[in-house]
């Protein structure tokens, strides 16, 4: 069953991603990447990352998204006036897409021995594990992430601000 | 939950989730070669993102560590603020040159 379901989310995740990619309407490529992105949440949650996959749902469906859409509605780009590349350049493209996938798999050669380690810990997942290793091996780096965070907001509002004086 | 730890190794192999990461990232790659769309490839790149999430996560689950998650929890982190200085550089070409196709912008190429 939950085999079944690996294989079914991971063709979700493939099939909207390809649509991505080829829609002609950027709010349809919108929509589709929504869905690709709730298929990799089902596989957190097959993983036993429950929290990353409600803070997955939160952050990329919930805000990334909603700004992608709202952006979109103000240019008002719901249409398809883009004009296609050249055949030729389509095929380079897709050539070089495809010749970076066959160095990934390539790379898959010798990972056979990596089995799941023993004794498998199922709790690694949960906010009380996480939160523990959050903030005491990690308190560094989450401390600069809050100023990260805050340099963007400060960046975003100074980039489209009209006239900042 | 001894039930979903003892499943994990039978949900699917590790070389499995590598090779759906990997047809995940070739896909964003494609996607930012092929679309003229500034927005599509900025759209392609979150995919690029989760490829990797997605990835840190199984080995992760695999190795029996949280520091794999911790560090999608980071990424995350920066891909919430790349999105948002990204659209606002996008919303500024856009008031400028009323376009966002990528061929308009190539004005530091020389």
């Amino acid at each position: 069953m939950t085999q079944f379901l690996f294989y079914f989310l991971s063709f979700v995740a493939v099939a909207a991603g390809l649509m991505v990619i080829t829609a002609k309407n950027p709010v349809h490529s919108v929509l589709y990447l929504i869905i690709a992105f709730f298929a990799i949440a089902g596989h957190y949650i097959l993983l036993n990352a429950q929290f990353l996959a409600i803070v997955h749902i939160i952050v990329y469906a919930g805000a990334i998204m909603v700004l992608f859409l709202s952006v979109i509605m103000l240019l008002n780009l719901n249409k398809d006036n883009e004009p296609a590349k050249s055949n030729v350049l389509k095929l380079a493209a897709a050539v070089a897409a495809g010749l970076l996938l066959v160095t990934f798999t390539g790379t898959l050669k010798g990972t056979e021995s990596i089995i799941a380690s023993q004794p498998y810990d199922d709790q690694i997942g949960y906010v009380k594990a996480l939160g523990k290793v959050l903030f005491n091996d990690f308190l560094l780096p989450f401390e600069v992430s809050a100023l990260l965070l805050l340099s963007a907001i400060i960046g975003a509002v100074v980039l489209v601000k009209h006239d900042l004086k | 939950m001894e039930n979903i730890s003892a499943q994990l190794t039978q949900v699917a192999p590790l070389e499995h989730y590598i090779l759906l990461s990997a047809v995940l990232f070739s896909l964003g790659v494609l996607g930012v070669l092929l679309r003229r769309n500034v927005i599509i490839m900025f759209m392609s790149i979150e995919l690029m993102l989760n490829a990797c999430n997605l990835l840190l996560a199984a080995f992760s689950a695999f190795h029996s560590s949280a520091a794999g998650q911790i560090f999608v929890f980071f990424i995350m982190i920066v891909a919430a603020a790349e999105v948002a200085v990204g659209l606002a550089i996008i919303v500024m070409i856009y008031r400028n040159i009323h376009s966002i196709d990528i061929n308009e912008l190539s004005k530091l190429k020389w």
